[in-house]
C-alpha cells in the first residue's frame, strides 16, 4: 500500500495537494472523500484522520492531517525543487510568512463569503442578504490588499522569480469565492497577472481539472447533500460562521 | 546592527518567541512594543512590519513578521537543538502538523477570554457579556478536547519525549486564559502536568518572567490607553460583542 491522499476538490486545500502532488508526479492513491455526502464521518475515515476533516494523508502506518504539514512532508520526501521551499533561508521564511498568515485571513474571510454565498442559502432555504454579503466582501477586500501591498508586492511571486507553496496555497483560496460568483481577478490586474503565472506554472490543463467542480459550485442543489445529513451541516454551518 | 526581536509579552506569540530566543541564547535586542500606547508608539513597528502588528523581526536589511515564520528562522540560523524543529520527516510532520492546527482552533478561541474579561470592559465601559463568554470557553474546551486526544495523547510532549515549537506555541496561547482567570488547567491533570514538563524545559524562571505581564492582567486597567487607539478599537470590539 502506497501514499495516499484523502481528498474531496471542493475543499481549498485538497485542491493545493492534489496540484502539488500531480504537477511534481508524486505516485499516490486519490482517495476521494465526498464531504456533502458525509464521508469524512465515518468509522474508515476516523482511523485516517480522528478530526474527521480532509485532507489527510496515509503513508504506510503514518497517518497526517492539515494540508501545510502535507505539503511539507510531500516536498521533502520526494524531493521536489527547491524554488516549492526554498532552501535559501530568507526565502524559506517568506513562504512561511505567508503559509501562517493565511489561516486567519485570505483562508477564513474567502471561506466565509463561499460558505454564506453558496452553502447557506441551501441549507438554510434563505437566500444571504445583499447587506451581509457586501460586509463579507468588504473584510475579503481589506485582505486581498494587503495580499498585495504586503506579500505580493511588484514581485512575479511570493518567494520571487518562481513560484512556492505560498502562491499555490494562496490562489486555490482565492478560486473559493471565484466559485460563489465573486470575480475578485476582475478588477485587479496585477493579481490577475500573479493568477495567470501560478496557472502556466503548475500546468493550466492541471489547474482546471482541480477547479472544474468548485468552477460549477452554483449549480448546487439541497439534494446533492446526504438527506439525514443536512440538519447536521447546518447546525455547524450556523456554529462555524459564527465563530469566524 | 544585531537581530531585533519587536515584542509585547501581553501577546501570546510575542512569548513564544522570547522564550525560544532566550532558552536558546540567541542574542537579540529586545525591542519593547506597547500595544496600548497606539499609533504614535506604532511609528517605530510602522517600517519594519507593513501589517503593523507584532511579533516582528529585523536582522539587517531583512524583516519578518508571523510567529511561525519567526520561529522556524531562528531556530534555523541559530541551528537550535533539533528537538525543536526535527529533522525526522514524521517527527517534523507532526510539529507542521500542529502549528497549522492551531490557528483555527486554540489561537480562534484562546485570546477572546482576554478580549471578553479584559479589554473590551477596559475599552467600550460596558460589562462583560457572560453568554459570549460562555460560547467562547465551549469553543475552547472543545480544542482542549482535540488538543489531548489528537496531539498529545499519552506522551510527554506533542512529538514525544522531548519538546518541540508545537508544544512552546501551544503553552503561551493557553496561559492567556489563565492569566484572565479562567483556569483550563484546573480540571485537566493531564494538561496540567503537560504545562509542569514544557516549564521545566524551557526553565521555570524565564516561563514566569515572560508571563509577568499577563498573569499580573490587573494592572492593565490601570494603564493609560491612548484616546486615539481607544476610539479606533472601540467599534471593532462592539462588532465582537454581538
Amino acid at each position: 500500500m502506497g501514499l495516499e491522499l484523502y481528498l474531496d476538490l471542493l475543499s481549498q486545500p485538497c485542491r493545493a495537494l492534489y496540484i502539488f502532488a500531480r504537477s511534481n508526479n508524486i505516485p499516490f492513491e486519490f482517495k476521494r472523500v465526498q464531504l456533502m455526502k458525509g464521508q469524512h464521518r465515518t468509522e474508515e475515515f476516523r482511523k485516517v484522520n480522528v478530526l474527521m476533516k480532509v485532507p489527510a494523508l496515509r503513508d504506510g502506518s503514518f497517518t497526517l492531517a492539515e494540508s501545510i504539514a502535507i505539503l511539507l512532508y510531500l516536498a521533502q520526501k520526494f524531493k521536489t525543487p527547491d524554488h516549492w521551499y526554498p532552501s535559501d533561508l530568507q526565502k524559506r521564511a517568506r513562504v512561511d510568512e505567508y503559509l501562517s498568515w493565511q489561516h486567519a485571513n485570505i483562508r477564513a474571510k474567502g471561506s466565509k463569503v463561499f460558505l454564506s454565498k453558496v452553502l447557506l442559502p441551501i441549507l438554510t432555504g434563505q437566500p444571504l442578504s445583499a447587506e451581509k454579503l457586501e460586509f463579507l466582501i468588504e473584510d475579503l477586500n481589506v485582505v486581498l490588499k494587503q495580499f498585495e501591498e504586503k506579500f505580493l508586492q511588484d514581485k512575479p511571486f511570493i518567494a520571487g522569480s518562481e513560484i512556492s507553496l505560498a502562491d499555490l496555497v494562496a490562489l486555490v483560496e482565492l478560486m473559493q469565492p471565484v466559485g460563489a460568483g465573486y470575480n475578485l481577478f476582475e478588477e485587479r490586474p496585477k493579481l490577475a497577472e500573479w493568477r495567470r503565472r501560478v496557472e502556466e506554472a503548475v500546468g493550466k490543463e492541471l489547474f482546471q481539472e482541480a477547479h472544474e467542480g468548485i468552477m460549477n459550485i452554483k449549480n448546487l442543489t439541497a439534494d446533492q447533500f446526504a438527506p439525514e445529513l443536512l440538519e447536521s451541516f447546518k447546525q455547524q454551518l450556523l456554529k462555524q460562521l459564527l465563530h469566524k | 546592527m544585531g537581530l531585533e526581536l519587536y515584542l509585547d509579552l501581553l501577546s501570546q506569540p510575542c512569548r513564544s518567541i522570547y522564550i525560544f530566543a532566550r532558552s536558546n541564547n540567541i542574542p537579540f535586542e529586545f525591542k519593547h512594543v506597547e500595544l496600548f500606547k497606539g499609533p504614535s508608539n506604532s511609528q517605530g513597528t510602522g517600517k519594519v512590519n507593513l501589517l503593523k502588528k507584532v511579533p516582528a523581526l529585523k536582522d539587517g536589511d531583512f524583516t519578518l513578521a508571523e510567529c511561525t515564520a519567526i520561529l522556524l528562522y531562528l531556530s534555523r540560523k541559530y541551528n537550535t537543538p533539533d528537538h525543536w524543529y526535527p529533522s525526522d520527516i514524521q517527527k517534523r510532520a507532526r510539529v507542521d502538523e500542529y502549528l497549522s492546527w492551531h490557528h483555527a482552533n486554540i489561537r480562534a478561541n484562546a485570546p477572546k477570554t482576554m478580549w471578553i474579561k479584559v479589554l473590551i470592559p477596559l475599552f467600550t465601559g460596558q460589562p462583560l457579556p457572560s453568554e459570549k463568554l460562555q460560547e467562547v470557553m465551549e469553543g475552547l474546551s472543545t480544542s482542549l478536547k482535540q488538543f489531548e486526544e489528537r496531539f498529545l495523547q499519552d506522551k510527554a510532549f506533542i512529538i514525544g519525549s522531548e519538546i518541540s515549537l508545537a508544544d512552546l506555541v501551544a503553552i503561551v496561547e493557553l496561559m492567556q486564559p489563565v492569566g484572565v482567570g479562567c483556569d483550563i488547567f484546573e480540571d485537566r491533570p493531564r494538561l496540567l502536568e503537560w504545562r509542569r514538563r514544557v516549564e521545566d524545559a524551557v526553565g521555570k524562571e524565564l516561563f514566569f518572567q515572560a508571563h509577568e505581564m499577563i498573569l499580573n492582567i490587573k494592572e492593565l486597567s490601570n494603564i493609560q490607553i491612548d484616546p486615539q487607539l481607544k476610539e479606533q478599537l472601540a467599534p471593532v470590539l462592539m462588532k465582537m460583542l454581538k
